[in-house]
């Protein structure tokens, strides 16, 4: 367990080259500094939790990281790349690798699930016949236990069938790394643990990296190989769920209770 | 006292400032567009609907108001031309109206309340729910697919709502004379199209390209620009046909000036 990282600059090994790796990060919105000098990296193959008060900084962090919000300050290394020195073309070449699952699963209102899918997948894998592309959409919605919701709109859905459904169309890319935005948010406690399960399958089976932002801890314990926890736009603190859990400072442990 | 008015003196000062760099943030909307629209890849399916809910879906709507600009015009006008002795000239009169001038802008302003707030509320609703982020981070460009689409779109449509609305108009026109006296359909439009040059149809028409492209683009750029919070994707669409509405008066009066200039 390590209290406050933000200043730790130790290089990491070739081996363990991280796939995102963000160094001092500064993002404020007028007088307000969201984030105040972040620093973490995220390994090949692993699943980091960030947990934090609402306001924190938690989710403009994971905005910073596929360009949807740009940092006042810092780098932003994706892949080895520092994507705030990018241009559009380039960012998009890196976005295609990253799966990022919203936390209303924003789906495209207007389309069928079908739509939904195939919107992405056909403007990036052009070479697709229209028969690769249905067994594609087809193999991705069964992946996520959803096959028979192919013709349905978003407003006929659920809110765990929404969640699932948003999880296919990030996965339809085959992505490397997947950012999670509270992907539990509005579930039972029954959906809530099914969408922890996929989001495990998901990893073991394509052995994505991921960053998952949340407030459900029974989803951070399942889900986390590493967890960080914001404060005052800073990392707090970080280590293991069982590590965390058994804290001295009483604030990081109000997170378990 | 002196302190109210310099409170009144700011807020003033205030809202002419936000009301320079909202002109200034249309214009670079619209400079974006004008880069965006010749670049690759083409969005024509989008296009294509987009044609088809703007410009089919508004036919009923243009349908009546169109017949009823031209009744209402021939049964107001009759009176007066009648006092002159000069109701033989109602079908030239209530046709020239009608495409000079009536028709587009009726039409443009029935669009607005439309189309633009319908754009407007459609591309706030999902900036809300993060559908337009969605479409970046999947690497899509939403300006391309969601704006350069339905500006195009309008751009297209409106003048061809304005060329049907001239016609059902004068279709109305010829109902309206008829309540009152005994028209020949032919001799009525006989005296119609004797009435119309090229001057009065030209100028009237590319001003509808204008109105078009602004209630497009008023739409678009308010549901584009809608803040978070579901409050402002009703802002959003209520500002659109408030600016959208006042800006086909102002392109109106403009257009008048350069025709008066020119033909």
């Amino acid at each position: 367990m390590q209290e406050k990282p933000t200043t730790d600059t130790t290089p990491i090994s070739k081996s363990e080259a991280p796939v995102i790796e963000i160094k001092d990060l500064y993002k404020s919105f007028g007088k307000n500094e969201v984030l105040k000098g972040v620093t973490f990296s995220v390994k090949k193959g692993e699943n980091l939790v960030v947990l934090g008060k609402s306001g924190s900084g938690k989710s403009i962090a994971i905005k910073c990281l596929v360009g949807l919000v740009s940092a006042d300050k810092g780098i932003i290394n994706v892949f080895g790349t520092d994507i705030t020195k990018l241009n559009n073309n380039e960012l998009n070449e890196i976005r295609i690798r990253i799966g990022f699952l919203f936390q209303n699963a924003a789906l495209y209102d207007s389309m069928s699930v079908r739509e939904n899918l195939g919107f992405t997948l056909k403007r990036h894998a052009k070479d697709l016949s229209a028969e690769d592309l249905e067994n594609r959409i087809i193999d991705v919605l069964e992946s996520v236990g959803l096959g028979e919701a192919i013709d349905k709109m978003p407003s006929e859905l659920s809110g765990g069938m929404r969640k699932r459904i948003g999880l296919a169309r990030t996965l339809i890319l085959k992505p490397e790394i997947i950012l999670y935005d509270e992907p539990t948010t509005g579930l039972d406690t029954i959906t809530s643990r099914e969408i922890s399960e996929l989001m495990m399958e998901i990893q073991k089976k394509n052995k994505t990296s991921s960053i998952i932002i949340t407030h459900d801890m029974p989803c951070a314990k399942r889900t986390s190989d590493r967890i960080i926890i914001l404060k005052d736009g800073v990392i707090h603190i970080e280590g293991t769920y069982e590590e965390l859990e058994k804290s001295e400072d009483e604030w990081v442990r109000s997170f378990f209770i | 006292m002196n302190e109210i008015l310099t409170s009144k003196k700011e807020s003033i000062i205030t809202s002419v400032k936000e009301t320079f760099n909202d002109v200034g943030k249309v214009t670079l909307f619209a400079a974006r567009f004008f880069t965006e629209v010749l670049k690759p890849p083409y969005e024509m399916k989008e296009f294509i609907k987009q044609c088809y809910v703007i410009g089919y879906k508004s036919l009923p709507l243009v349908t009546i108001t169109g017949f009823i600009m031209g009744l209402v015009l021939t049964l107001q006008s009759r009176p007066t031309l009648a006092e002159f002795g000069a109701e033989s000239w109602l079908p030239s009169m209530v046709a020239l109206s009608l495409i000079r001038e009536i028709a587009p802008v009726i039409t443009a302003l029935i669009c607005a309340g439309k189309v633009s707030s319908g754009i407007g509320a459609e591309l706030g609703s999902m900036k809300v729910t993060e559908q337009i982020d969605a479409m970046e981070v999947s690497a899509i460009n939403p300006f391309k697919y969601l704006v350069v689409t339905r500006i195009l779109a309008t751009t297209l449509m409106i003048p061809l709502l304005v060329i049907y609305a001239d016609g059902i108009g004068i279709m109305g026109g010829y109902v309206g004379i008829n309540i009152n006296s005994d028209v020949n359909f032919y001799r009525y439009t006989s005296q119609v199209i004797e009435s119309i040059t090229f001057l009065d149809i030209f100028p009237a028409l590319i001003k509808t390209f204008f109105f078009g492209f602004f209630i497009g683009m008023i739409g678009c750029y308010k549901g584009f620009n809608a803040a978070n919070g579901t409050e402002s994707v009703g802002k959003a669409a209520n500002s659109a046909v408030v600016t959208a509405s006042l800006s086909i008066f102002i392109i109106d009066m403009l257009a008048v000036q350069i025709t008066d200039l020119f033909f």
